[in-house]
């Protein structure tokens, strides 16, 4: 295999690897928001549903988890599914596994806001969704900001995980490569290519907490 | 007809019963002034006063609105909705200011106007650059709050409570959070807001300002008003003892 086609193999891996990144953000991030609020209910039993959701998620390998999504619906139903499935069961695995994390960040970053802010607003008038939506989730999203970049940075690495369900990215295909050509470069390149995703996504990132030092 | 009106009020936390009885009312232009020693009920009052804290017992009323009623011994609130309304009756403005880091002053002071009061932007921007003149801010509109000393956010904290256009307003001890060589500013922007006849109901520490400033001091301790009147009467010639230790104390100073 001349090093052209591996590149390509690689690069057409990397696309995959993007698109689990980018829909697993899609979902996971408003999801974690949905998740961190059953979280805080008042209401006993979603908050203790929520709290079991999160310490399973977080407490089995993501590993574990998308072979359970893949393979659950057969072996418990017996229902078959089209094989366009193994994608999409990729996604809804990462994404119920980053919810649950993203959710502890929220939780943690509203539960971090001065019980005041609630009070002027309140005493200002504005109604509780307008209080969320206006005054606290805005300084929420600048103290997590920096948390919701770790997670981001092990979800691009975690895409690797998708080899489980034989998804052709970048993982994958290195491995596939390596294994044929009898040789490290496609690791290498792999890691390589790894590492500049995550330099560009850190580096946006940054843009993102710089765009908000104006206050504190 | 009283502007705010506040009676039998009773609030307790768990055990500890931190109202016990209040009645207070205050008519249209009047300053009412509360001293009291720390634990006293002070700040539950007012935290009672603004719908921060819900009664027990008694009843809550804003220029004849009666937004709380007392039936049978516990205070029954109208429902969220329609209690919505009555958050504009009142401004409030906090000790340690409250103000939304992430608004610039100008924003601190029009969003409000923009979100509940469905001013224009025009309008809003408007009253906003008048309080802030009136504040002696003019120039820091664009500054965001941790740009500012406390008593320059005290003062945009005022604005904004001022710009909503409540029929009172009501003051947790507005210089409790600012160093002494500060409070002087907030103490004369009150002093300001007195002569032009708003109605304010201040919660203080400072002994002195309260007696300036007042048409009626009430010195409450552990929960009930032990004595009110007129500030010379209460302050100079106290006639109960737990009246006169309190303010024998700050002689003492």
């Amino acid at each position: 295999m001349s090093f052209a086609t591996m590149l390509k193999e690689l690069l057409t891996g990397l696309a995959t690897s993007f698109g689990i990144f980018a829909l697993t953000l899609l979902f996971s991030l408003p999801l974690g928001l949905v998740v961190a609020f059953g979280r805080m209910s008042k209401n006993k039993i979603i908050s203790a549903i929520t709290q079991v959701y999160i310490s399973i998620m977080r407490g089995t390998p993501l590993m574990l988890q998308l072979l359970v999504v893949f393979y659950g619906p057969y072996y418990m139903f017996g229902i078959s599914l089209h094989p366009t499935y193994r994608f999409i069961s990729v996604i809804i695995g990462f994404s119920l596994n980053y919810a649950a994390y993203f959710a502890e960040i929220y939780r943690g970053g509203i539960e971090s806001i001065p019980k005041g802010q609630y009070e002027a607003a309140q005493v200002l008038c504005y109604t509780k969704s307008q209080c969320f939506g206006k005054i606290i989730l805005p300084q929420v999203i600048k103290r997590i900001t920096p948390a919701v970049t770790n997670e981001v940075i092990t979800l691009i690495k975690d895409t690797s995980l998708a080899f489980t369900l034989s998804i052709p990215e970048m993982f994958t295909n290195a491995k596939a490569i390596a294994a044929a050509e009898k040789s490290m470069v496609a690791f290498v390149a792999a890691g390589i290519f790894y590492y500049i995703f995550n330099l560009v996504v850190a580096t946006v990132m940054r843009k993102i907490e710089k765009s908000m030092e104006y206050y504190n | 007809m009283s502007v705010f009106e506040i009676k039998n009020a009773r609030k307790s936390f768990g055990d500890l019963e931190v109202l016990k009885d209040i009645s207070v009312s205050v008519e249209k232009g009047e300053i009412v002034s509360i001293i009291g020693p720390s634990g006293s009920g002070k700040s539950t009052f007012l935290r009672c006063a603004t719908m921060l804290e819900r009664l027990d017992g008694g009843t809550l009323t804003y220029s004849g609105h009666t937004v709380a009623e007392d039936k049978d011994g516990k205070a029954v609130y109208l429902k969220n909705n329609e209690l919505r309304k009555y958050y504009s009756e009142f401004g409030l403005v906090f000790q340690n200011f409250n103000l939304f880091p992430h608004y610039n002053v100008m924003k601190n002071i029009t969003d409000p106007l923009l979100t509940s009061k469905k001013a224009t932007p025009k309008e809003a921007e408007e009253i906003g650059k008048k309080l802030l003149e009136k504040m002696g801010l003019s120039d820091k509109a664009d500054y965001y709050p941790c740009q500012l000393s406390g008593g320059q956010q005290q003062r945009v904290s005022i604005a904004r409570a001022l710009a909503m256009n409540s029929n009172i307003l009501f003051f947790d001890e507005p210089t409790s959070a600012l160093d002494p060589e500060l409070t002087g500013d907030i103490l004369r922007v009150i002093k300001s807001l007195a002569a032009e006849k708003m109605t304010m109901v201040i919660v203080t520490h400072e002994i002195e300002f309260a007696r300036s400033v007042s048409d009626r001091v009430i010195f409450m301790s552990d929960g009930v008003i032990v004595e009110e009147g007129a500030p010379d009467d209460v302050i100079l010639n106290p006639k109960n003892e737990r009246t006169k230790a309190f303010l024998k104390k700050f002689e003492e100073i």
